[in-house]
């Protein structure tokens, strides 16, 4: 692998891996989320370095130019990702849904309680039901 | 003859359940509220019906005068909130829209919670007819062992549908996969028409599908080994509103619930039985 694209392999993967750190240092981004990031920056960051293992593993996969299994590993690892986060995007709009389910009944309670308190309790049961009055 | 509900000995439940110690638990689990007299919920879940919904609670209180009426709306813009609460219905407020599923679901929280026997649902846009409720009620309670009760638009030989042809084609694909799986013929798969017991109020409270839910209600109903009958009803078409499912989106809406079909299939379970992992949780790692 050329040297310049090496250099630049090393240099993205450490920037990402400290804005990272950063983002966690200063509560941007959770732990859990985090943890996928700082994998894939770390395996990108160690083939660069390691030329040796590229090479290898681009000759295993039957990748003619060595920084293509870089890009190769790099797509994987955002493909990876995005899986991810479509998981957790689902696994929010289902807590959301749930929330907002609860919400409406504790609300629809807390109404039920104000009127009854405001109000006579038979007024509002002959509303309910009007045939009481025959 | 209607088919009342078993009335409920008001008295004597509510001295039993409202202790002068308030427990945090029984606060949450039996409300000490006026209410419910009767055991029966009618749910209407409602998006947009302001042309509709009065004459559908006003029909509910005719002709199923032994339901409460609960309206779920879902988010809505108009004023069908200010038209159901005036028209003397409980109104859950979503405070966001959730689809025809998320709604109804509320619904089922709500009856279980309120200790609902029997909940029947009752489309916001006037297409089914409350008359029809007390031969819902009759079919189940001709035997203990039924869960669901589905109105089916298509067991009358007299009677056509009046839908679309492209509708009616997706509504009987689905109709002929789940009577292969179920062993059992199912003709409406689609109608939201439908009366469920306890059992099935508590299993649709834990989860009730997403998007379009009829469908795969069905098959949950099989997983859990519910048992379900369908009994023939007419229907209207739509009073007013706009449907939930345009034309434009059959196509996804089919694909979608054939997907949910398939992978509900292979689903080891697609409930989870107590004491398992949680399916929704906020301490979930990579």
């Amino acid at each position: 692998m050329g040297s310049r694209i090496q250099i630049v392999a090393i240099v993205g993967a450490v920037v990402l891996l400290i804005v990272v750190l950063e983002m966690v240092r200063r509560r941007r981004l959770m732990e859990r989320y985090a943890l996928l990031w700082l994998l894939s920056a770390i395996v990108i960051l160690g083939l660069a370095v390691w030329q040796d293992a590229l090479n290898k593993l681009a000759e295993a996969m039957g990748i003619v130019s060595a920084p293509n299994a870089l890009f190769f590993v790099a797509v994987a690892f955002i493909l990876l990702l995005l899986l991810h986060f479509s998981a957790a995007m689902s696994r929010l709009s289902d807590q959301s849904k749930v929330l907002a389910q609860r919400h409406a009944v504790l609300e629809q309670r807390i109404r039920t309680l104000e009127d009854s308190r405001l109000r006579p309790a038979g007024e509002r049961a002959l509303e309910r039901e009007p045939t009481l009055l025959r | 003859m209607l088919v009342g509900c078993p009335r409920l000995p008001v008295a004597g439940r509510d001295a039993a359940t409202s202790t002068p110690q308030l427990s945090g638990e029984r606060a949450v689990s039996r409300p000490v509220l006026q209410y419910p007299h009767n055991r029966c919920l009618a749910v209407v879940p409602a998006y947009n019906e302001e042309a509709s919904i009065v004459d559908v609670i006003r029909a509910l209180r005719r002709h199923a005068s032994d339901f409460d009426v609960l309206v779920v709306d879902d988010g809505s813009t108009d004023d069908t909130r200010q038209l159901a609460e005036a028209a003397g219905a409980d109104v859950l407020r979503l405070p966001f829209n959730l689809g025809i599923g998320g709604a109804v679901q509320a619904g089922f929280t709500f009856a279980l919670e309120h200790g609902y026997d029997r909940m029947v649902q009752v489309d916001g846009d006037g297409q089914h007819d409350p008359r029809e409720i007390h031969r819902l009620m009759q079919a189940m309670a001709s035997d203990p062992s039924i869960d669901v009760v589905c109105g089916s638009r298509f067991l009358t030989a007299d009677y056509r549908y009046p839908a679309p042809i492209s509708r009616r084609t997706g509504i009987h694909i689905f109709a002929f996969i789940l009577s292969r799986i179920m062993r059992q013929r199912v003709s409406d798969p689609t109608s939201g028409f439908r009366l469920y017991n306890d059992r099935a109020i508590s299993l649709f409270a834990r989860d009730y599908p997403h998007d379009y839910p009829e469908v795969e209600a069905v098959l949950m109903v099989h997983h859990h080994r519910l048992r379900m009958v369908e009994i023939p009803v007419r229907m209207f078409l739509r009073n007013g509103g706009v449907s939930s499912i345009g034309s434009g989106k059959s196509v996804y809406y089919m694909l979608k619930v054939l997907l949910a079909l398939f992978v509900g299939l292979a689903r080891v379970r697609p409930v989870p039985e107590p004491g398992d992992v949680a399916p929704v949780a906020a301490e979930q790692g990579i």
